[in-house]
């Protein structure tokens, strides 16, 4: 056995989209070769990245086309050996080297359907502390650390916990939110490829702090990939005995089942996330009341998001304190950022809060792919307001994002070059609008409509003047008057096209 | 991809998920995957096994994306629509799809079903597109002729 290598073959849905089945497969083939497929690390640019475990170090090449194998055999790389596609030592490449990975620090580096690697790594540690210390103390610790809600509502997730925990019930739920929508965002799915199991660790804590018993997972459709590795990490840990009656012999039953959604983006907001899993149609409730009160069928209900979930187990096994040393004022920890878009270096970065977009989108991301400069950057998906070139110094926390009248969201970064043509994006935050609105109030459904024709009109010059005061008139009518963000936020991005890029509007 | 509609199969799939109305988006899913759509007849017999009114199936089944009410072609090509993939060209990958195969968003030829998708989680290697249940990244005009190629004239 000696002589066996151990090749990192990322099972990751961006790997993937580049040829990283293949590679695996003809790896698989060559003599002594031990392919393990990992989840990725998040250097999307590099994917399919690919590791080679050589003395105690992982020997990364990439980005590794199934058509440089031959060259890399050649070339000794399961020895480590030279070649132009070698990236040393994985520990040692700065995109990585220079985060602060807490959420994510084991994406990457295991096999993330392995109940063994997973807690060789300090995988259920949280929970047996949990165990230990009891509901009251995982309660106290969450609020400790600061941890706020990484959907992108930012909402304190101890208070949550807290409601839930106090509200009387005989059943309640916790729901993880895994709809990631939003364009620019795939932190979700990098956590739920790469380490589902600390979800289901962060799942289970959870239910064990408020007493609930059955969490539901609501994925969305379009990642088929990643329902199939956490359909599988799932059935490792019921087969392990970390799901089910009696956990580990503590007593607390629980366990998780996946739901898929239908496509729908508006889904991801949470009550209309709640209806979709009664088997009803994705429309939004009216709050209040809170899902914390009444949620999943009329139950208290916890509905948090992937990294919020997956970012519980280490506060738990490291301690509120050590996570409450990372960030900024009100904005503690870290954020998964993603870089996306036109960008050179795209990937996920997992940061404390308080750096610069600037920072971000030049030293991490090296800039736009297409070697032009930076026009327009979208922060926190298709209903974030678009920046200028000249924003990108704000630092990035909630605090400081909301008072520009930006939000950083769910942490995703959409880079332009200056070819883009900000009416064109306009029309479009409208017209997604109009596609995805649930249709329950009508400043979003209608609304949307009436803003596409409008900014067609604009652009058409007809009637400038006028239709430039209606936009702006329609745009407080949804802000103020839309049930949910959909509808009400949908104006962020329109709005600062037109104020920040006038003349993308009068060609 | 089409499978000639089968009530006793389709019993066994919806019975799968306990009789549950909750279940419904669930089992809509799985009679996509097996037969590509919904057809009315699949309607009725979901309102009458889950115990719900046909107007409550319909009104579900209009609501997603995912669940179509007329047959695709033998396989679905989807682009994505949304800001990351615009940023690298999309909207003339999208053009480009349109015009080889003389059909325009949701339209079908004998192979291929056209359809848009607002994001696949692929946002760092755009342009993404997903063809039945594989996404690939990056894809330029020439990579897309391949892959739609592959799929059958």
């Amino acid at each position: 056995m000696s002589n066996q290598v151990t090749v990192f073959v990322p099972r990751e849905t961006s790997a993937v989209s580049l040829g990283a089945h293949d590679v695996a497969e003809k790896l698989a083939a060559v003599e002594n070769v031990n392919v393990v497929r990992n989840g990725s690390w998040g250097a999307s640019w590099l994917e399919p990245l690919v590791e080679v475990v050589v003395g105690d170090d992982r020997i990364a090449y990439g980005p590794v086309e199934v058509g440089d194998l031959d060259s890399l055999l050649e070339a000794g790389f399961l020895t480590g050996g030279k070649h132009p596609l070698c990236l040393g030592p994985i520990s040692e490449i700065p995109y990585l080297k220079n985060q602060e990975r807490w959420t994510f620090w084991r994406c990457g580096l295991i096999d993330p359907i392995s109940i063994a690697d997973f807690q060789a790594h300090k995988g259920f540690a949280g929970l047996q502390k949990a165990f230990e210390k009891g509901p009251e103390y995982v309660l106290d610790q969450i609020k400790t650390s600061g941890l706020r809600g990484r959907g992108g509502a930012g909402f304190p997730t101890g208070i949550k916990w807290q409601t839930v925990a106090d509200t009387e019930g005989e059943q309640k739920y916790i729901t993880c939110n895994a709809d990631e929508g939003d364009s620019g965002t795939f932190s979700d799915r990098l956590l739920m490829e790469g380490d589902p199991l600390n979800l289901i660790e962060g799942m289970i804590i959870a239910g064990f702090a408020v007493g609930a018993s059955k969490g539901y997972i609501y994925l969305r459709s379009e990642y088929p990939l990643t329902r199939r590795v956490l359909t599988k990490a799932l059935l490792a840990a019921r087969d392990s005995g970390w799901l089910g009656q009696d956990i580990q012999g503590s007593g607390f039953d629980f366990d998780i089942d996946i739901h898929i959604g239908g496509g729908s983006y508006v889904c991801g907001e949470e009550t209309a996330m709640l209806e979709s899993l009664e088997g009803k149609a994705g429309v939004i409730r009216y709050k209040p009341p809170l899902p914390a009160i009444e949620g999943l069928f009329g139950k208290p209900t916890v509905v948090n998001n992937v990294v919020t979930l997956g970012s519980v187990p280490l506060i738990m096994a490291l301690g509120a304190e050590k996570y409450a040393e990372f960030g900024v004022g009100r904005s503690k920890g870290t954020l998964a950022f993603q870089l996306a878009g036109n960008i050179k270096r795209g990937g996920m970065v997992e940061k404390a809060f308080g750096l610069t977009l600037r920072e971000l989108i030049e030293d991490f991301g090296g800039g736009t792919a297409t070697g032009r400069p930076v026009r327009a950057v979208q922060v926190g998906g298709p209903l974030g307001a678009y920046l200028t070139a000249e924003q990108l110094d704000t630092p990035l926390d909630y605090e400081a994002f909301a008072e520009m009248g930006g939000m950083i969201g769910h942490g995703g970064i959409v880079v332009f070059d200056d070819t883009v043509d900000m009416a064109a994006q306009a029309r479009f935050a409208m017209e997604f609008c109009a596609i995805e609105s649930c249709g329950k109030c009508t400043p979003c459904r209608i609304g949307s409509v009436r803003g596409v024709e409008v900014i067609d009109r604009i652009v058409s010059n007809e009637d400038r003047e006028e239709n430039i005061t209606l936009l702006n008139d329609l745009c407080d009518t949804m802000i103020d008057g839309s049930l949910c963000a959909m509808g009400g936020m949908t104006p962020f991005p329109v709005r600062s096209a037109l104020e920040s890029f006038p003349e993308d509007f009068n060609k | 991809m089409a499978i000639k509609y089968d009530k006793i199969i389709a019993s066994e799939i919806i019975s799968q998920f306990g009789g549950r109305p909750e279940m419904l988006v669930q089992v809509l899913h799985a009679l996509v995957e097996r037969y590509g759509y919904i057809s009315d007849e699949a309607i009725r017999q979901v309102a009458t096994e889950l115990n719900i009114s046909r107007a409550e199936v319909h009104g579900v089944v209009s609501f997603y994306h995912d669940f179509r009410t007329s047959p695709p072609a033998k396989h679905i090509l989807k682009i994505c629509q949304a800001e990351a993939c615009q940023a690298m060209g999309s909207r003339q990958l999208t053009a480009h799809a349109e015009s080889k195969l003389g059909v325009q968003m949701h339209g079908s030829t004998d192979n291929v079903t056209l359809e848009p998708v607002y994001c696949l989680g692929n946002c760092a290697c755009s342009p993404a597109v997903i063809i039945d249940d594989k996404v690939y990244g990056r894809v330029d005009a020439n990579k897309l002729d391949k892959l739609i190629d592959e799929c059958g004239v």
